[in-house]
């Protein structure tokens, strides 16, 4: 009996002495012992062969299901006016502009069966689709028949993931966490002045640069001679929490958020001790002048964190970028623009909120093979002259789309859990009558 | 999309229905998944509301139209072979790979695609797009946009051009003469445009 508790309490340690001093001490100081580069040349690697041995077994047996990455349809055809004007009659009538015909029905059935097939906004709700397996459980359609190879290497694949890497990730994670709560409850003692803020930020890092090796997390940064300045406002697309962990790996941001209960909630009121975020109460949420009003002080005060801002207001899977609200828009202040983009092959960081609580989430990044991802910090922008929040947002959007070449849509992410406004029937109809009434514009877009 | 995977053996009929509409069978398991998305209790069937659940068809002006189009008079539930059964109804149809006589095929399958487009506006099936449905459809598409003297004219216009037999509405042939017409001459303007495509929704390999 005794044997067993001894062995028990030296493996222990030796866990205590790698997780510490060959994980967490370097993280905190961002060094890397290059472990998980080597990791994750190994997995490519594999993941490569993988993807040429299910296509040689698609070839061999039928049977095997082929992903749609892309969706089913093939979506082709212009605008409402292109697409009208191909199916109307022009007999002399162009000085009238174009008219009705009973064939314009055919466009507005068209999209709509389309859409019936396969729409654009919903499929941005849930997980992005793989063109191949990457050898999770979860991602698997039967692939696993394909080859005993195959089958091997997945259930290898499993095997280091649950029983290896994942109990170094929850001990990492539970760290970092710890060491956020206690270090900022105790920086929160201190007078205002500089040390505090330097040790806030340090405090900060460290324990998010742990969080960030807790997930087996790679993270590019590029062009970092834009990143955030004090006195403005980051703004970037959304997918899962696991964002914050990520741009907080480089630089201190002050959040803005709903005050939670439970363990987020002890989170949010020890960091604000030792650093100003902007935390609300559920109740204030609802008054978006005194959002708007807080906001701008905060910004006003150039000496403060830059805030972080997500304005889709919701998670999306990472394919696409979805309305950004104006409101983050009117406080003024520079606007920096990021750009995230996780790479799908390793682990899905998409949080469907609806499907997965946030502790089942976490599980699954725990034990994803990784998360890589490419974080591009671009030059900050400000609003133009006679140019409106709306439009401002829609310009920093597209930005942040093009450079993750990700697909830009207008549709809002409120979507996920609300119906559609029937403003925007009203837009389609007032598009289509001014076709036919000849109030049209040449340079009306869709 | 996506959120729960069908396998083969989840969808019923699966090998007859791949060979009445040729779909692929990665095609038939994406609209099963589609199916059940829609379907948001399980029930197995789907309802009209159950539509609404698509964005893009709430704020279609005619989208309500085509939801009644897929269920069959007094029907009020969809199974998953009628779905699937309706949606193949617009592809379109591939020349190269007919059994039957090429040309034949193409003309039942624009005939079918076009029944179809005409049942929208003849909403009691009686056969004929009478001026009142006709108004019906304008408003949707229009709404608070025009005033309803200029539907009516609209409207009244829309009827002389088309009605051949002066009996004030418009028949079926009237309508495929039409749109077929304009087909037409837009062939002349443009090369390329199949007719079929037009009113096709393609799938992809």
């Amino acid at each position: 009996m005794e044997d067993v508790w001894s062995v028990a309490v030296s493996v222990f340690q030796v866990w205590m002495f790698v997780v510490v001093f060959l994980i967490m001490l370097p993280a905190m100081f961002g060094l890397s012992l290059g472990v998980t580069s080597v990791y994750i040349q190994v997995l490519v690697k594999i993941l490569k062969w993988a993807t040429v041995r299910i296509q040689r077994g698609r070839e061999e047996q039928p049977s095997v299901p082929v992903p749609l990455p892309n969706g089913i349809i093939e979506r082709v055809g212009g605008s409402m006016e292109e697409e009208m004007t191909l199916t109307q009659r022009h007999s002399g009538s162009d000085i009238a502009g174009a008219e009705f015909s009973l064939s314009d029905a055919l466009y507005f059935y068209k999209k709509g069966l389309e859409s019936i097939a396969d729409d654009q906004v919903t499929q941005r709700f849930s997980s992005e689709e793989l063109a191949s397996w990457n050898l999770l459980t979860r991602t698997n359609q039967n692939f696993h028949y394909i080859s005993l190879r195959l089958t091997v290497i997945w259930g290898l694949g499993v095997f280091v993931r649950y029983g290896i890497l994942f109990p170094f990730r929850i001990t990492l994670a539970i760290i970092g966490l710890s060491w956020l709560i206690i270090g900022t409850t105790l920086i929160g003692y201190l007078p205002e002045s500089s040390v505090k803020s330097w040790l806030s930020e340090l405090i900060h890092l460290t324990c998010y640069r742990i969080c960030a090796r807790g997930l087996s997390a790679t993270i590019n940064y590029h062009h970092r001679e834009n990143k955030p300045q004090k006195g403005g406002i980051c703004v970037a697309n959304h997918t899962t929490p696991i964002d914050i962990v990520i741009l907080a790996n480089d630089g201190c941001y002050a959040m803005v958020g709903q005050i939670h209960g439970g363990l987020m909630g002890v989170m949010q009121k020890s960091m604000v001790r030792s650093c100003p975020h902007v935390w609300f109460e559920r109740s204030e949420m609802k008054d978006r002048h005194a959002v708007t009003s807080r906001l701008r002080d905060h910004v006003a005060a150039k000496t403060k964190l830059p805030i972080l801002i997500f304005p889709e207001g919701t998670c999306i899977n990472n394919t696409s970028v979805m309305m950004f609200k104006k409101g983050s828009f009117e406080i003024g202040g520079t606007i920096h623009p990021v750009t995230i983009k996780y790479d799908p092959r390793f682990g899905d960081a998409f949080w469907n909120s609806g499907k997965y609580n946030m502790v089942s989430y976490l599980l699954r990044m725990m034990t994803s093979w990784a998360i890589v991802v490419n974080v591009w910090y671009l030059p900050p922008m400000t609003i133009q002259d006679g140019e409106d929040a709306a439009q401002f947002a829609n310009r920093v959007k597209s930005a942040i789309a093009q450079q993750g070449g990700l697909l830009d849509l207008d549709w809002d992410g409120g979507l996920k859990r609300g119906k559609v406004k029937d403003s925007l029937k009203e837009e389609q109809q007032k598009k289509y009558s001014s076709f036919i009434t000849g109030h049209n514009n040449r340079d009306t877009e869709d | 999309m996506g959120s729960s995977r069908s396998r083969m053996d989840d969808i019923p009929h699966a090998q007859q229905l791949i060979h009445e509409t040729d779909f692929s069978a990665a095609h038939l398991l994406r609209l099963h998944q589609r199916f059940k998305f829609l379907d948001k209790y399980q029930t197995g069937e789907l309802r009209p509301r159950d539509f609404g659940a698509i964005p893009a068809l709430a704020l279609n002006p005619i989208g309500d139209r085509i939801i009644g189009a897929f269920f069959s008079p007094g029907r009020e539930t969809l199974d998953f072979p009628s779905f699937v059964r309706i949606l193949a109804h617009f592809r379109p149809t591939d020349p190269n790979r007919s059994r039957d006589s090429t040309q034949q095929e193409l003309a039942n399958s624009r005939t079918r695609k076009l029944k179809f487009a005409f049942q929208l506006y003849d909403q009691d099936r009686d056969g004929k797009i009478s001026r009142a449905e006709l108004l019906q459809v304008l408003r949707a598409m229009l709404e608070t946009q025009v005033v309803e003297e200029q539907l009516q004219s609209i409207a009244e216009r829309a009827i002389q051009e088309a009605d051949l037999d002066k009996d004030d509405a418009i028949s079926f042939d009237e309508f495929r003469r039409i749109v077929f017409f304009f087909f037409v001459f837009c062939l002349q303007s443009l090369e390329k445009v199949n007719i079929d495509h037009k009113m096709s929704i393609r799938f992809l390999k």
